[in-house]
């Protein structure tokens, strides 16, 4: 090995600890670059060959009821591929020994088939077969959560009879990549399931025989999806269509598709974060191995070195430490992306999850990497390369030191030596002082990245089901319904108090802006429903007019004030004018309210309701629910809360992940700021401490000095990390903003008490490092060397 | 070996002292048995070739290094049987140090460089004080940076003596100036030992300071080859160099 290769080893040999502390901050980057471009090219392809070898719709459509003959008609209509209908029904499920609420969608499937469109991936047991109407196939995850096997059997309750099913297989639907009950928040799959049953028995059971309440279809190459929409559309009017949609809006699609963009967000916005930081530690720690190897340098030039031969010199040392960075980086990102594919596979309905490692993006993340380093290090090599030999031989000038502004504002009185040495030096760098103060800042609030999850999930649910959703039970009627049947729900045992409702799809228009949605109508004041403001306190909902969610309000750019169109999806389809008079803070969906009686009269029908709110006395619970599901016009009880602890239970997995990443990628920026920052004081102050120490100074004195300052920059980072964290977090939310769900900006306290205590502790950490090198400070040695 | 010395009390008796570097495979003797006994208030100049082990002697006395074997008594303390936070407190409170490279403080003033000491001592003279005696009065509130090698090196001694110590402990304090800046440096110092009667220890190369010394102790090889009692101290300013 060449001499000089022989010193690059020595080198990072005996800065190793500085080159590893450097190497974490790059394997982070690297790593989270990997995980979220590898978990998003998977997810993306496993989704896309499943839409595609499934043939998963790219139209739907839900009606009232159809004949079937209106099937050929939409075949007709230019553009359409093949066309799938069925019969769709929404019920209440009973699994053996499970007393709380399940439901379910119903979905007709062919005999002996595993449909034409949005086909069945079958992981186990058979195909439907004819002659036999008591068959179901349930989907995988609610056969997991229950623990069902092949023959077990569970009860769906049809048109108010129960009916006892037998299950022949388990298995996924494209359609139902994520399975969220009707007008609940998250996936839960004990209190929901989707299962296919054969059309005539179903079709039957429903007054579907011979005809269809749900149409999906695929499009030929050349078709214009938005006129296959509007031609479907006018086709299903008279049937009591209730609007046809894409794919993208398709329900499942859209999480899907929600999720890919946050990982898209991750992979550009925490790299750049590591990236920034790993570059200005190279600065640094190259800096100062340049300038205390000044007389090297210029001997190596003397004895006829060239400049370049320097200059790659440090830049090869440059490379291994990011070499090293990138190697460990790239498993670990490869580890986490499985971990994040296989949580994916948990929180979502995949059959299977194909991890795609594509050779692009390791290259991508390594040559960033490289790229980021030698730009951070250009500054300190070109130093290298442009020192003439004769000046390198002379001492450098003396540090040049001021008094610090506290001082001169007469201070000074109060602070010791060692503490003026601390302040001194702080503000002899500032711009030094101050990334060191921004890194630590940032690893502060990435690590509240971390743990803004848990918090803002918590704000979610005790919005949406402590303060505004308050009822134990949503029943559901099978069409609107007079609301003296009220009574009969009332009159239950346990039941405390019952409000009913009305529900109508809706399209809403302002100017050339449109949403589809339901329209509620409410009881004025009422206990169970309360919209709140944004200060969340509750709304009164005037007589006339609509108050809608302050999102919708902001997507459709309408005012209080402002009128509002409303196209009604059923019945004689009016479309109303109705005033907007006020917005309602709301983190779920984007909904309508106005009140019920108004809604009545401007649908022209009595007074009707389309289901019930109940509160229940926390005993009589199953009693009720029990009830609810033998009378033969409520087609679904739906108990929120319930679900809402399955999703907990769910996310458990989710949140300890993220956490654990979080914590390991803050920590790991933190520890690589901090540590460097002290190792480099300490060899830039080695001479000056060992004289203190000759001085007669306690190695504790001399360490609070050196640790003196850093502690202090530590300090001054967390209040900005938490700004910076809150920004972050602020960012995320913004991002993650859609009409299936906005994140709440809600930090709880212990978010912060996390994100202060890793950074303390990474301080400490690197304080209990530092101290076998002051217990080392060779006092002898220094004092033999000129400066 | 000095009975003329016997009316003085002696500060630091060294017995038997050698220090031994382990170089890889080579031993380097840097001491083999050193026997000196230094007394209350005298002069002392070291004189010797390069690698002589002067400097290992004065650090040895001075509590920053320890003998491979012997013994160092301090009064009544020895200092080879001292912890390294016994070590330390001795430093602190009773040796001042000068060195050939000054070593002060580049983000302290003068008058903190000096204060940086007497703030930790038992009972010092003020700052202003300790630079007045080294004649340097007037550049309290200059930076190292902002101060001349000579400057810097009184200062320096100005921080040694602040504290009263007991003894001062002088590795070559004018290797790295002039002649001239260098008899400001030796003025100071001979008045310091003048008016507080500290026991003070000198090492050079240039013969022509011995003459200033109560005692010239001669090191060659790691041993003492002679000690010379001057019959008079010459003042600095007379100094031939
Ligand atoms: N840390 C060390 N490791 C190995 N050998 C050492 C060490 N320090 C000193 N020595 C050796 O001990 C011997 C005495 O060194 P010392 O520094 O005491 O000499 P000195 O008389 O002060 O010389 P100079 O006048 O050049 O300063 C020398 O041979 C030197 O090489
Ligand atoms: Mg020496």
């Amino acid at each position: 090995m060449l001499a000089i290769d022989i010193k690059l080893w020595r080198e990072l040999w005996r800065m190793r600890m500085q080159a590893i502390a450097i190497a974490m901050v790059i394997v982070s980057g690297v790593a989270i670059f990997i995980m979220s471009l590898s978990t998003y090219d998977s997810l993306y392809e496993t989704r896309e060959s499943y839409y595609r070898e499934h043939h998963f719709a790219e139209v739907f459509a839900s009606l009232k009821r159809a004949p079937l003959s209106v099937a050929k008609r939409i075949e007709a209509i230019p553009g359409v591929d093949k066309v799938e209908t069925r019969v769709v029904a929404y019920v209440n499920i009973d699994v053996e020994d499970y007393l709380d609420p399940i439901s379910g969608h119903l979905i007709s499937l062919p005999e002996n088939s595993l449909g034409l469109l949005n086909r069945l991936y079958l992981r186990d047991g058979r195909m439907l077969e004819p002659g036999r109407d008591n068959e179901i196939i349930i989907s995988q995850e609610f056969a997991d959560a229950h623990h069902l096997q092949l023959g077990d059997k569970l009860r769906a309750v049809i048109n108010g009879r129960s009916k006892t099913l037998t299950i022949v297989g388990s298995g996924f639907s494209p359609e139902y990549i994520s399975q969220i009950a009707p007008g609940a928040m998250f996936p839960d799959y004990k209190s929901y399931g989707v299962m296919w049953m054969a059309r005539a028995p179903l079709a039957s059971a429903f007054d579907m025989a011979g005809a269809f309440n749900n149409v999906t279809l695929t499009l030929s190459q050349d078709a214009n999806e938005q006129d296959v929409i509007d031609r479907l559309d006018d086709i299903l009017k008279p049937y009591g269509g209730t609007g046809a949609y894409a794919r993208k809006d398709q329900l499942s699609n859209r999480f899907i598709a929600e999720e890919l963009k946050g990982l898209q967000n991750m992979a550009t916005m925490f790299p750049i974060i590591f990236f920034g930081v790993a570059a200005f530690l190279l600065n640094v720690v190259i800096s100062r191995l340049i300038s205390l190897e000044r007389e090297q340098i210029s001997i190596l030039k003397a004895f006829g070195y060239s400049n370049l031969d320097v200059g790659l010199h440090y830049s090869k040392l440059v490379l291994m430490i990011v070499a090293l960075g990138i190697v460990i980086g790239i498993f670990l990102g490869i580890w986490m992306g499985v971990g994040l594919s296989h949580l994916y596979m948990d929180i979502y309905s995949f059959p299977f999850m194909h991890y795609v490692l594509e050779p692009h993006v390791i290259a991508f993340a390594a040559l960033v990497s490289i790229l980021v380093a030698m730009i951070g290090t250009l500054y300190a090599v070109q130093k290298a390369i442009k020192l003439p030999p004769a000046q390198g031989m002379r001492p450098e000038q003396p540090t040049v030191y001021r008094i610090t502004l506290i001082e001169r504002l007469g201070l000074q009185k109060r602070f010791s030596q060692p503490s003026r040495m601390i302040l001194r030096h702080i503000e002899r760098r500032p711009l030094k002082s101050f990334l060191t103060t921004l890194g630590i800042a940032m690893s502060c609030g990435i690590m509240m990245v971390g743990s803004f999850q848990e918090s803002a999930i918590n704000e979610m649910v005790d919005v949406q089901y402590n303060l505004s959703q308050r009822e134990d039970f949503m029943a559901l009627f099978s069409e609107p319904t007079a609301h003296r049947a009220l009574h009969s729900l009332e009159s239950l045992q346990g039941v405390e108090h019952a409000e009913g409702f009305r529900n109508a799809s809706v399209r809403l228009k302002f100017e050339h802006r449109s949403y589809r949605t339901s329209i509620s109508g409410i009881e004025p004041g009422s206990q169970l429903v309360r919209l709140l403001d944004q200060e969340l306190k509750e709304i009164k909902l005037p007589e006339e007019g609509v108050i809608i969610t302050d999102y919708l309000a902001q997507q459709l750019h309408i005012q209080p004030g402002d009128m509002l169109t409303v196209e009604v999806l059923e019945g004689n389809r009016p479309t109303l004018q109705i005033p907007v008079v006020g917005t309602a803070k709301q983190y779920l969906g984007m909904n309508v309210y106005m009140q019920r009686s108004t809604l009545n009269r401007l649908l022209k029908e009595g007074d009707a309701i389309s289901g019930a709110y109940l509160k229940v006395d926390e005993h009589y619970r199953k009693q009720v629910y029990a009830k609810l599901k033998e009378m033969p016009r409520v087609i679904g009880a739906v108990e929120q809360r319930s679900s809402v602890e399955g999703f907990y239970e769910m996310m458990d997995d989710t949140i300890l992940f993220f956490t654990f990443i979080s914590t390991l990628l803050g920590g790991s920026i933190a520890f690589g700021v901090i540590y460097n920052s002290i190792r480099i004081a300490l060899s830039e102050r080695n001479r000056e401490l060992a004289s203190l120490r000759v001085l007669g100074f306690t190695q504790g004195e001399v360490a609070y000095i050196l640790l003196g300052e850093l502690g202090l920059l530590t300090l001054a980072a967390i209040p900005i990390g938490f700004l910076f964290g809150i920004g972050l977090c602020a960012y995320l939310a913004l991002k993650f903003e859609s009409d299936l769900y906005r994140i709440p900006l809600v930090l709880e306290p212990d978010v912060y008490a996390f994100a202060a205590s890793v950074v303390i502790v990474s301080s400490l950490l690197s304080a209990i490092l530092i101290w076998r090198n002051i217990t080392q400070l060779d006092m002898v040695a220094v004092l033999k060397t000129k400066e | 070996m000095n009975p003329s010395s016997t009316s003085q009390s002696v500060v630091f008796h060294v017995h038997d002292v050698t220090k031994t570097y382990q170089m890889g495979e080579v031993q380097v003797h840097a001491l083999r048995g050193i026997e000196l006994d230094l007394y209350q208030g005298e002069l002392a100049v070291l004189l010797g070739a390069s690698g002589s082990g002067k400097s290992t002697l004065l650090n040895i006395l001075g509590g920053l290094d320890t003998p491979t074997s012997g013994q160092v008594l301090y009064g009544a303390h020895d200092l080879t049987q001292a912890s390294e936070s016994q070590l330390t407190e001795y430093r602190r409170y009773h040796v001042g140090f000068v060195f050939q490279f000054y070593n002060l403080i580049p983000s302290l003033t003068a008058r903190e460089n000096v204060a940086v000491v007497t703030e930790i001592a038992r009972n010092p003279m003020p700052p202003e004080e300790a630079l007045a005696l080294v004649g340097l009065g007037e550049r309290l509130n200059h930076f190292p940076a902002q101060l001349s090698g000579g400057e810097q090196q009184r200062v320096a001694i100005a921080r040694a003596i602040a504290k009263n110590p007991d003894v001062l402990l002088c590795d070559e304090p004018t290797g790295a100036l002039d002649s001239q800046t260098g008899i400001l440096v030796l003025e100071a110092l001979q008045q310091v030992n003048k008016t507080l009667g500290t026991t003070t220890a000198i090492i050079t190369h240039n013969a022509g300071i011995a003459q200033m010394a109560d005692r010239v102790i001669h090191l060659a090889d790691g041993r003492i080859t002679d000690i010379h009692r001057n019959a008079s101290r010459v003042d600095p300013r007379e100094l031939s160099w």
